[in-house]
């Protein structure tokens, strides 16, 4: 299934794009699966995702704890704490 | 009574806004207000060492938890109203960033209201501060405080 990944402030940044359309495997269910896996795709993943307790994760536009499901989302945010007001 | 069908006005926009027009869109032609709170946040300059924030936001997100968390806050204070406007983009010291005004019958529910919008809003709504540095070299993003967590979580 394809899911669409959008990334915000220094995430974003880091990973070098602001969102991208990915295939995910099987073995991906959860919020951890999804960070532990993107973390593998690449060294600028890896630098933007190396402290994964502080990323926040929004699943079709609402917050989600990292033990959460994935499973059947359109739209996945990932993202630092968060620093308006 | 506040009326069940208090809803919040919540925006997020580039453009700067007016404190008094957004007043008097909450308060025009009733009578049963007591008490109208706002706030307004700023841009510092940090003692000049800053020359602009850079405010991103995730478009649709934003707008859909500043309503979900003004829709706990009516409820919550008994509210007659309650407007919050959170702008983006490029903002020069001085200028307004975030905007929170909400009316009650009270002072109090009105002061509890507003206060607790900015709390949540700022460690839930998703924004964040990119500093641009005034001698011209890039700026870091702004860190999340502790002390925003410590405000949001004595409203439990």
């Amino acid at each position: 299934m394809k899911t669409n990944l959008v990334y915000f402030a220094w995430v974003r940044e880091r990973i070098g794009k602001p969102e991208e359309e990915i295939e995910l495997p099987d073995s991906v269910v959860t919020v951890s699966d999804l960070l532990n896996h993107l973390k593998s795709l690449g060294e600028e993943y890896e630098n933007a995702l190396q402290f994964p307790d502080v990323i926040r994760v929004a699943i079709n536009q609402e917050h989600v704890e990292h033990d959460e499901s994935i499973v059947g989302a359109r739209e996945i945010g990932i993202f630092p704490p968060m620093t308006g007001g | 009574m506040p009326s069940v069908t208090t809803v919040p006005i919540i925006r997020v926009q580039s453009t700067d806004f007016d404190l008094q027009s957004e007043i008097d869109a909450l308060t025009a032609g009733r009578k049963n207000i007591g008490a109208v709170v706002t706030f307004s946040g700023l841009c510092r300059d940090e003692q000049g060492a800053l020359s602009a924030l850079e405010l991103e936001h995730y478009p649709g997100m934003a707008e859909a938890e500043m309503r979900r968390i003004g829709e706990i806050a009516i409820e919550r204070f008994l509210l007659l109203g309650l407007t919050a406007i959170h702008r983006h983009g490029k903002i020069l010291p001085g200028e307004n960033i975030v905007l929170v005004i909400a009316t009650a019958s009270h002072r109090q529910a009105a002061f509890d209201g507003a206060n607790f919008m900015m709390d949540f809003l700022k460690t839930s709504a998703p924004f964040w501060k990119k500093e641009h540095a005034a001698d011209g070299t890039a700026g870091d993003w702004i860190a999340a405080k502790d002390a925003d967590d410590a405000a949001r979580d004595k409203w439990r």
